[in-house]
Formats: structure tokens, sequence, C-alpha cells
């Protein structure tokens, strides 16, 4: 460095003009969380929910079993029953620990139905533990608010 | 103060610095030993975050244990799971498809360059310079909404699995990718402006914690803190891996081995990821992202080592098999661990100062040194 460069400090003007040039209001990248929502992607990996068809509300899945054979964590149980007039497997409990999961998608990977999906919802905090376990209604219709005990 | 300590000479000062101290970046514990303001030498504390995932490994199966790979660099969550699913491919003697294989380029250097972005932001805020994480973390947003839009995830991503890709590209993952690059290199050259050639940051950095080439090899430190000190070696040149063999890039080397070479190669790797990208996301091909990957992942009885060019270093996966369908035994080399290693031979004779320095540069993830 020169000494008149030294002098008159023209690396730190350097640095101080980089930082004023990004005082533009054009530069402004924050984000107004809880006033406006953010947009995640459509692939986002977020609250779980069970699809049920629209036309009669009947569930899709088919109680494989297979999403909670695939998941690492072994947190979804599925338990079904046989419908002793269509000899068919229909689910009766579906339970999802969300406080466990990861969010990594196997268990939707491995659904043959596409019937568990990890939606865009990523609103996932609760009151309580229990209110992290989410069963079938929750996972059918989305989450209900847990009311606050201390 | 023993009562033999007169007015002059002070006795050794055992110091803790952290597990809560911003600068150690996480859960490191450094005991540092004193002599009024100099470090006689130092001894770390390592376990906070230990979370036994090598034994993690044992209880799932080879296709479950993937996702917990992403935990340990969370930095640089893509090249962990890249070096998982090479070992496995390795194991299984498994093909990936070309386009499978440009598409981990891809994400791994954008990886590469968000790893980094993140350790330039938080190294300079420990030497005091409190804009560069705010633009760091600009830019790396835009690194995070790529993962985002292509698996659903910005930080544990879990994005490859063994044998290829889960997720075929998204629309616009091209013109995406085009776009960051060309907003980017502008944006290392605004970095440099901030940092390179100011006074405070020459200060602060040069001639601090210098580790030659040669204390580098014993040591077993990799990444760029090998090449700063003037060894020319990248794993992605020596052993390529995942189809980098295609792509022309260089390595960047300095001399000194001090910490404001290792920051001048980190700048210059940012450059050069961005050189990879470019050729790759240009040459994607067309084709299956999955290759002929078992449903149910049962190697033959073996084992495999596959090391990679993590962004912090070297990156090995030692994966044995005992024919079932779980692995019989996983073993990491992470880089952070080793690197840490070097941490006393740098610091010994420095200043308490020089410490929050030498932490920084070496570019720790406690995530993975604990493992
Ligand atoms: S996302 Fe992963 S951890 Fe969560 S339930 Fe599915 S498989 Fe299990
Ligand atoms: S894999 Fe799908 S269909 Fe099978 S039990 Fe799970 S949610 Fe139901």
């Amino acid at each position: 460095m020169s000494l008149l460069k030294k002098v008159f400090l023209v690396d730190l003007f350097q640095g101080l003009w980089v930082t004023f040039r990004n005082q533009h209001p054009k530069h402004l990248v924050t984000e107004q969380y809880p006033a406006e929502r953010p947009m995640v992607a459509e692939r986002y990996r977020g609250a779980p929910r069970l699809n049920i068809n629209p036309e009669n509300g009947e569930t899709l899945c088919i109680a494989c079993n297979l999403c909670a054979l695939a998941c690492p964590e072994t947190l979804i149980v599925v338990t079904s029953e046989r419908n002793e007039q269509t000899k068919r497997k229909e689910l009766t409990t579906f339970t999802y620990d969300t406080s466990r999961c990861m969010f990594c998608g196997l268990c939707e990977d491995a659904c043959p139905v596409d019937a568990l999906e990890l939606t865009q919802d990523f609103e996932l905090a609760s009151y309580t533990r229990e209110g992290q376990i989410w069963d079938r209604q929750m996972l059918e219709e989305g989450p209900r608010p847990t009311p606050y005990k201390c | 103060m023993t009562p033999d300590a007169t007015f002059l000479d002070s006795t050794e000062l055992v110091l803790n610095m952290g597990p809560q101290h911003p600068s150690t970046h996480g859960v490191l514990r450094v005991i540092l030993k004193l002599d009024g303001e100099k470090v006689l030498g130092t001894d770390c504390v390592l376990g906070y975050l230990h979370r036994g995932v090598e034994k993690i490994a044992e209880n799932r199966t080879w296709a479950q244990f993937n996702p917990y790979v992403d935990r340990m660099d969370y930095v640089a969550a893509i090249s962990n799971g890249l070096g998982y699913c090479l070992a496995v491919e390795k194991l299984l003697n498994l093909e990936v498809p070309g386009r499978a294989q440009a598409v981990r380029v891809i994400l791994t250097e954008l990886n590469r360059i968000g790893s980094h972005l993140l350790w330039l932001g938080t190294h300079a805020l420990d030497i005091g310079a409190i804009t560069p994480v705010f633009y760091c973390f600009r830019e790396r947003e835009a690194t995070l909404n790529i993962f985002e839009k292509y698996c659903g995830a910005r930080l544990t991503t879990h994005a490859f699995r063994v044998g290829g890709l889960q997720y075929e590209t998204y629309e616009g993952f091209e013109k995406e990718v085009n776009e960051f690059c060309d907003m980017f290199l502008p944006k290392v050259d605004e970095y440099e402006e901030l940092l390179t050639g100011n006074r405070i940051w020459i200060g602060r950095l040069k001639d601090v914690g210098i580790l030659t080439g040669e204390e580098c090899k014993e040591y077993g430190v990799t990444g760029p803190v090998l090449r700063a000190a003037g060894v020319k070696w990248d794993l992605r040149k020596a052993q390529p891996y995942s189809g980098y063999e295609k792509y022309e890039f260089d390595i960047p080397t300095c001399q000194n081995g001090d910490t404001y070479d290792r920051y001048m190669v980190r700048m210059q790797e940012m450059r050069q990821s961005v050189r990879i990208i470019r050729q790759a996301v240009a040459s994607i091909p067309e084709g299956p992202i999955m290759g002929k990957a078992p449903k149910v992942i049962k190697p033959p009885v073996g084992e495999a080592y596959v090391s990679i060019e993590a962004p912090k270093g070297e990156l090995g996966y030692y994966v044995v098999s005992d024919g079932s369908t779980q692995p019989y035994r996983v073993r990491v080399r992470p880089p952070s661990f080793i690197n840490l290693q070097a941490l006393d031979r740098m610091i010994a004779g420095g200043l308490v100062a020089d410490v929050v320095a030498i932490i920084g540069t070496l570019d720790i993830v406690l995530g993975e040194v604990d493992r």
C-alpha cells in the first residue's frame, strides 16, 4: 500500500462505499415473517397430511404399513381391521409423532397410493408434548390448536 | 496467584473458552493456558454435541441412515449425503446415471458456496467486521432457495438416494442456477472489496496461525487449510468422483499457510465452484435419474471406503456390510475433527484474540466434530 493510500484511508472508504451502495431500498431482503407469510416451495416437506378422497371423504390409505416401516424414527403407528364383507384391510387409527420427525420424506416416498404427504404448512408449534402427536383426525383435517396449560 | 509470584512475572492462568462462546461456532470448549495475553497451550474438550451417529447407523437400514448424515456437517448437508451415497453405491457396485451425476455435482458445488459463505460471514464477524455476514447470508439464501425448490428442505436436505436421485429437477432449475451464477460472481468481488485490502482485516489475519505444508500432512489436515499452505491436493482432481473429471477447474493455492491465505483460497474456491456449476448446467444429459438400485438395499458382504472433497476437507465414509439390510459399521472421517487437532500447533505463542481468528479459519462444524 502506498503511503498516500494509507494516509487517506483508501481501503476503509472502499469498504464503506460498498456498504453505501447497498443502502438502496431495492436491496431490502428482510422477510416480514409473521406479518407476511412466506411462500414455500411446492415440494416443501412440512406438516404431514393423510389425504382423503374429496368425493366421499374416505381415506386413501390402504393400511399397508409401508410408511411405518420406512421411517427411520419409527414414529408412525398404523392399525387396521379386516372388513369381513369386503375382505379388505381398513384403517382404524394412524398416529404420527411430529416431535420426533425429521421431515426426511422417506414415508412419503414409500406410500404406494400417495395417501401420506408432507405439505407446505410449516407452523408446527404446540404448547404441549401431547399436542405434537397427531392422530388420524388431525392428519386429515389439519392441526387443532392445543390449549395452553402450565 | 501463588505466594512466590512477584510483581513482574505472572503465573499460568487457565481459562475456559466455551462451550457457550459465540466464536467457537458451536459447543466447543477450549481450555486456554495463558501467560498474560499470550497463549501457552490449548486443550479441546469435545463431545457436547455427541449423538452417536455411527451407532445409530447400525440400527437403521441402509436407506434409513441416509437422512442422518445430513446432521453431521449441517452446513454442507449435501456433501455428506453424496459421500454416503457414493460409499454404499461402491459397495453395491452400482452405476449412477449421467443425469443424476450432473445434478449431484451442481447441488454439491452450490452447497460448497453456501458453506464458504457461512464461513466467511461468521469469520468476519469474529474478527469484528459486522457487514459481510449480512451480505453472505443474503447470497446463501439464494442457494438455499434452490435446494428448497429441488428437494423440499433447506438445511438438512436428504437430497440424494443410494443409486441416484429421488427428485427430478424442477422446471426452470437450469435457469435459476445460471442466474445465481451470474448474480454471485460480482458479489464475491464485493466481499473482496470489503475485506481483502482492509488494513484491520490484514492486520488481524496476516501471519496468524501459520501451518506449513509439512505440518498439515503430519496432522492429516485437508481442505482449504492444506491448500493455503501450498499443497495442491484436491480430491475432485486427485480421485475424481461423480463425474468431476469432465469439468475444467483450477485448484487455488497460496504459499504462506496463514489465516489470510486460507481466506484467499476459500474466496477463489467459490469462483471455481461457479465455474464447475456453469459447465455442469450446460451439459446435463437426458435420461433416468435412478440407477438399478434394488428396492431393499442388501449389499454383499464386504467393505468400501469413499472419500470426497467436502467444503471443509476430505470427508470419508467407511462402510462395512455383513450381507444384511443394516450396516455392520459406518465409520465417518470428518474433516473438521481432524483439522481441529492442528489448533494447538497453530495457536502456540499467539494472543488470546488470535484464538478466535484461528478457530474461525479452521472452519469447523461441531456437529461433525462430535458426531
Ligand atoms: S418424514 Fe422421515 S422421520 Fe418423519 S415420519 Fe416420515 S420417514 Fe419418519
Ligand atoms: S404407506 Fe400410505 S397407504 Fe400405506 S399405511 Fe402408510 S399412508 Fe397408508
